[in-house]
């Protein structure tokens, strides 16, 4: 039974219960528990199931590096799965459920994969599943997703607020044990600005379980002290509930602070992601206990020896009453003593070593606690739980010498430090032959810009076992780093513990070291994705030789911890198959985040209303407010059409066109691009930018132009008008704004940074108002002010001046063939403006008209559409534009490539009209047939369709397309078989792609 | 003109720190040589400012001016003066090549009031606003989009941001400065 003791628990108050639940069950606990402490002091030790054999899994860790006790977290809007409660923080009102079982947590019909766990070994998935395919989508994938797989799929929004912070620091401290914070002390002594952040709600790390003295104080004491002082440095930061998330490049660190998840619903952004630039980085992130393999180490209560003492001495919580405690290192004994010392039994400790003679197990035996050097277990006996172990010897293949009854098992394999904040950038490790791990190669750091290290590692994370020599090595690391970051010299000393005497420990990789067959089958590496020494050495044996492809064959280290626990004992059993030495195998890669890290951190503040940015023009509520229908635009987000109660979207477009046509129709047209283009070399410019002459547009005129790419396709279009000598003002299509103010950017920074141009981008500045329809100049002339007459202000000219009271620029241009006035006021006087022209064409029949509305008219009137009729592969002559090309200019973006054989080519599809011969309309895009097959055997191509709507004005279907020497086939009927199913073909003949008043009347009144 | 109202109308929001919309605010960009005396006379004329330097803003009797790029500044003066102050640059400016335009509608003004407006806005740029003092601008973005900021005092903040997203911005600076965002109490 694992229980609450009677006292201790250094981070609990007994004097604030919480009261929590798991699979329905109430349950207390203490402020300052884990869910783990928690759950383990209410007698729960069976947490959860494997992945694939689903054997019964209890708590193997105390932090971050726990693989099994994974739970679903909350409920509702606040439910997540995958939560470890390792490292989940109690609070009262928590509820959690156990994961992956059926029927349930006790009961596991899924365990039945456990019996026939020798018919799935490595590798299975990739034998079994090779065919047939449907066999996998039908048969396969639904059984393996019923019994595989972990937590549920939350299937309410999340109810939380996340948000993003970016930190500028010259030193980032990862990692707040005693290592952290003696690095934190010189760097904060340089006067360099630090940012200590430590992942758990409290500092110090494990020194104080593992007791000792700092500077002659308690670790404790000297904890306390040390914050003090850092907390009186305003040059130095301290964060709790933060952990190191990712190393990047030139010193980009990204923090994961867990702000509420203990207070949920308190107000507060449930998680903060710290975007953090840093001159200097120290990784003082410790190191994790490995596991040792020996026959039923997955059994729940098989645990680290140092998470079993984690458990008494910082949350007071018992892992059994007899725990036999099996090591190859020193550090083994500290728990056997630290139980002893609770009042608990301690059996035996197990040595794997031939002898145990350092001073620890000196003090075990002291206490009175049986020490076996040479001895190793054979075998865990127990099911959902231990309840004892048979001896054997270490050297030997296993034959019980003896049985103990034990109901935990605390094993130690040795320390590996935490090199994932060290190896993400790049640093590279070495095999540390005495302690049997990878380490961290200080001559190999990571490298900035500049091919100086910006990482250094300190304390345990270097690789320093001993308090003394981890205090020694952090301060030496917090002070190199400030000093790279431009700190002062610190002259002050560091802190200081006394030196210990350490047997060395011995490699054990296998226990027993000649375990047969049978024993290897029960000897788990990666205990969540049930990858035992048996398949790893089986990987060996089909052939499997990298690390990369072992990990991915066999799916070591490949659950939820990211082989945290696996990853060596595994690297290390697969050298041993391979008969080769481990630092030849190498180490899988260490890649971000270091833990699972929530996509609401990631999302920050982008969600609801500020998920993107949506641009809206000055008179974006009123079209809202009239129920607009919106269509996004780039960002914008423009009216489609005003639908009136009853009516269709397409009954308005409809409406708005012969309302238009007829009467009077208003457009917002704030979005169009106008940017201004200014200076003594401004006509020159122009003339490069468009290929049209711009440079001897009269002042006060206004001329349709078009822009290409230097390779000759189409890329915007729009109205230039003249505005005095040295100025012109260009308006592009709304999407393209920004774009074409980048391009001639461009142009004017790189290639012809000698001329004299400004480009200004004033899209913004200005609302704009199309007026347009038989009664256009007659609202404009209520509103009275300067002159629209056809007189002063004819066809494609403009004029400043006052409309009413607003301050307008008037340009007599047309997009829709209709008498139109487009007309820019100040934004800031658009709605105004916008609102006084609704109530003044009130009796001229006034409608606004959406986006759709505007392309039925100019599809009418055959004027293309950037993004229609173009699609980056299109240029000017494919459209008949040929008139808007100057024959006269030497030069123009786009021009040589318009000269190239392929562009010259007859052959190309060029724009008409079509009409349906059934007067129906044609379904966009529809590709128009020719005869024969081409040398894929796929029907030959000749056309397709650009632009088509039905037309309200005509009463027909109207397109325009791109068809193979379409102008030529004037008249002729092409085919267009459709893709809905019905196998017809619509017939439709080629025609003039102006279908309305081609002389241009209407416009020109 | 009466007509003239600014994107949000001075919408404003209580959060950690004041977050509010500052209303019409006159703003002219004038491109041309910075180093020439002929735009520092321009700028002094109109606004009463010395010429800031790179990454500075400066204040004179009728307004502000703030370096934008090596080419580029901007002007922030009253709203209704600054078609006149247009004017006037430009004349002043003469034959040398200069774009002077106004720009005062293409863009929204906030500001963010409170000892952590630093912090606020570090929520949602990349510019370390730790090293922000008054006389200091900072062209950068917040979140999706491209914004500017300097201190009027060492409490308030002002942000520039483009007009089509006034209320993006809005929101994304009351989202910051909501109450429970506390990150240094």
């Amino acid at each position: 039974m694992s229980t609450r003791l009677a006292q201790g628990g250094r981070l609990i108050d007994r004097s604030k219960p919480k009261n929590f639940t798991f699979n329905g069950k109430r349950m207390k606990g203490y402020e300052g528990d884990t869910l783990a402490a928690a759950l383990l002091g209410e007698d729960q030790m069976l947490m959860g199931r494997s992945f694939k054999y689903h054997r019964p899994r209890g708590v193997v860790a105390s932090g971050a590096e726990e693989p099994n006790a994974l739970v679903n977290l909350g409920q509702g809007e606040r439910f997540e799965p995958n939560q470890r409660v390792t490292t989940t923080e109690l609070f009262d009102g928590l509820t959690c459920t156990s994961q992956n079982h059926w029927p349930s947590l006790e009961f596991d019909v899924g365990v039945v994969n456990n019996y026939a766990a020798r018919f799935l070994p490595a590798g299975f998935y990739y034998k079994t599943f090779m065919a047939p395919a449907a066999a996998w989508k039908h048969l396969f994938e639904p059984v393996i997703r019923k019994s595989a797989g972990l937590g549920q799929v939350p299937t309410e929004a999340d109810a939380d607020r996340y948000e993003h912070y970016y930190h500028h620091t010259d030193v980032v401290i990862i990692g707040g044990g005693v290592a952290g914070l003696a690095s934190a002390l010189a760097a904060g002594r340089s006067g360099a600005k630090v940012l200590v952040m430590e992942q758990t709600h409290h500092w110090g790390g494990r020194a104080a379980v593992d007791g000792g003295e700092i500077d002659g104080q308690s670790v404790d004491a000297w904890i306390d002290a040390t914050l003090a002082e850092l907390s009186a440095m305003e040059n130095v930061t301290l964060r709790t509930r933060m952990m190191g998330s990712g190393v990047y490049d030139h010193g980009y660190v990204l923090g994961y602070e867990r702000v509420a998840d203990h207070t949920p619903g308190d107000g507060r952004p449930r998680h903060r992601l710290w975007r953090i630039r840093t001159k200097q980085i120290v990784t003082a992130t410790g190191a994790i206990e490995r596991p040792l393999s020996f026959a039923g180490n997955d059994i729940p209560g098989v645990m680290l020896a140092s998470a079993v003492r984690d458990y008494v001495v910082n949350w007071g919580v018992s892992i059994g009453d007899r725990t036999v405690v099996v090591t190859n290192n020193d550090d083994g004994y500290r728990t056997a003593l630290v139980l002893k010392e609770a009042g608990l039994e301690v059996p035996v400790v197990l040595d794997a070593r031939a002898e145990a003679t350092g001073p620890l197990a000196e003090a075990a035996r002291a206490a009175g606690i049986r020490v076996e050097p040479g001895r190793a277990i054979a075998k865990v006996h127990g099911g959902k739980r231990v309840t004892g172990v048979s001896v054997c010897l270490q050297a030997g293949e296993g034959s019980a010498l003896e049985e103990i009854p034990c109901d935990a098992v605390a094993m130690s394999g040795g320390w590996s430090p935490v090199v994932h904040m060290w190896s993400h950038c790049g640093g590279k490790l070495i095999w540390d032959e005495a302690q049997a791990h990878f380490r961290p190669d200080p001559n190999r750091a990571p490298t900035s810009h500049d091919g100086e290290a910006f990482v250094v590692t300190a304390g345990t994370a270097s690789g320093a076992m001993s308090q003394a020599d981890t205090l020694e090595d952090a301060y030496a690391a917090g002070k190199a780093a400030a000093k790279a970051a431009g700190g002062k010299a610190v002259r002050k000393a560091g802190p200081k513990a006394e030196a210990e005497e350490a047997q060395p420990m011995a490699p054990v990789w296998i226990m027993p070291q000649g375990a047969g067959p049978q024993k290897r089958m029960k000897m788990w590496l990666d205990y969540q994705n049930d990858v035992k020494v048996s398949d790893v050495q089986l990987a060996a044996r089909e052939g499997y030789e990298s690390v990369e492809h072992t990990k991915r064959y066999t799916t070591l280290g490949m659950a939820t911890d990211q082989g945290k626990l696996s990853n060596i004992n595994g690297l290390a059993v697969l050298s041993d198959a391979l008969d080769q030495e481990i630092p030849t195998t190498g180490t899988t890669t260490f890649r971000p985040p270091y833990t699972p890290i929530s996509f609401g951190a990631i999302a920050g503040e982008a969600r609801h209303e500020i998920f993107q940015p949506i641009r809206r023009t000055p008179m974006h509520q009123w079209h809202e407010e009239a129920g607009a229908y919106m269509e996004p635009v780039g960002h914008w987000r423009r009216p489609y059409c005003y639908a009136k109660p009853g009516e269709t979207n397409e009954q308005a477009v409809h409406r708005e066109v012969l309302n238009t046509r007829e009467r009077l129709g208003l457009l917002d047209a704030s979005t169009l691009g106008k940017l201004i283009v200014k200076g003594p070399d401004a006509g020159k410019f122009m003339d490069m930018m468009y290929t049209n002459m711009m440079s001897n547009l009269a002042v006060g005129k206004c001329r349709y132009g078009l822009m290409c790419t230097e390779n000759g396709f189409l890329s915007d279009d729009g109205v230039v008008a003249r505005i005095d000598e040295d100025t012109w003002l260009c308006h592009t299509t709304s999407g393209g704004a920004d774009r074409i103010h980048a391009w001639m950017e461009e142009w004017l920074q790189t290639e012809w940074w000698d001329w004299k141009v400004y480009v200004a981008n004033v899209t913004e500045q200005l609302a704009q108002v199309a007026v347009v329809g038989p009664n256009a100049r007659k609202v404009l002339e209520k509103l009275g002010g300067m002159d629209v007459s056809k007189e002063t202000l004819p066809f494609m000219q403009w004029a400043d001046g006052k409309i009413g009271d607003f301050d307008a620029r008037v340009y007599r241009i047309s997009f829709s063939g209709e008498l139109s006035y487009e007309i820019a006021v100040p934004a800031s006087q658009g709605r105004a403006f916008w609102d006084a022209l609704l109530e003044a064409g009130e009796e001229f029949g006034v409608m606004p008209y959406g986006t759709e509305c505007l392309h039925i008219m100019r599809a009418e009137k055959g004027f293309i559409m950037i993004g229609d009729e173009t699609d980056g592969t299109v240029i000017p002559q494919d459209l008949g534009l040929n008139w808007a090309i100057s024959k006269k200019k030497e030069d123009f973006l786009g021009k040589r490539a318009q000269e190239r054989s392929h562009m010259t080519d007859p052959e190309r599809w060029k724009l008409v009209g079509l009409e349906t011969l059934d007067g129906s309309v044609l379904p966009d895009g529809a590709y128009a047939v020719g005869e024969g097959n081409n040398v894929h055997g796929q029907r030959n191509m000749i056309g397709r369709v650009t632009s088509t709507y039905y037309s309200p004005t005509l009463k027909k279907g109207i397109a325009m397309g791109l068809i193979k020497h379409g102008p030529d086939r004037m008249g002729e009927v092409v085919d267009f078989p459709t893709v809905d199913g019905s196998n017809t073909v619509i017939k439709a003949r080629i025609c003039d792609p102006v279908f309305y008043d081609k002389d241009g009347e209407k416009q020109n009144v | 003109m009466s007509n003239a109202v600014s994107a949000l109308q001075g919408a404003s929001f209580d959060g950690y720190c004041k977050v509010e919309e500052a209303g019409l605010t006159g703003m002219i960009a004038l491109r041309g040589d910075l180093s020439s005396a002929g735009v520092a006379n321009a700028v002094k004329a109109v606004t009463g400012a010395a010429m800031p330097g790179q990454g500075e803003v400066t204040e004179g009797a009728k307004g502000r001016v703030g370096w934008m790029s090596p080419d580029e500044l901007l002007l922030i003066v009253d709203h209704a003066e600054a078609p006149g102050i247009v004017e006037a640059a430009t004349k002043s400016l003469g034959d040398a090549h200069s774009l002077v335009v106004n720009v005062s509608d293409a863009r929204a003004v906030y500001r963010v009031k409170g000892a952590a407006c630093r912090e606020v806005i570090a929520k949602l740029t990349p510019a370390d606003t730790s090293v922000m003092q008054p006389g200091m601008l900072r062209r950068t973005r917040i979140a999706q989009i491209p914004a500017a900021f300097y201190l009027e005092d060492d409490e308030t903040a002002v942000l520039v941001c483009f007009r089509s997203v006034a209320q993006y911005a809005f929101d994304l600076l009351k989202d910051a400065a909501q109450p429970g965002g506390e990150i240094f109490k």
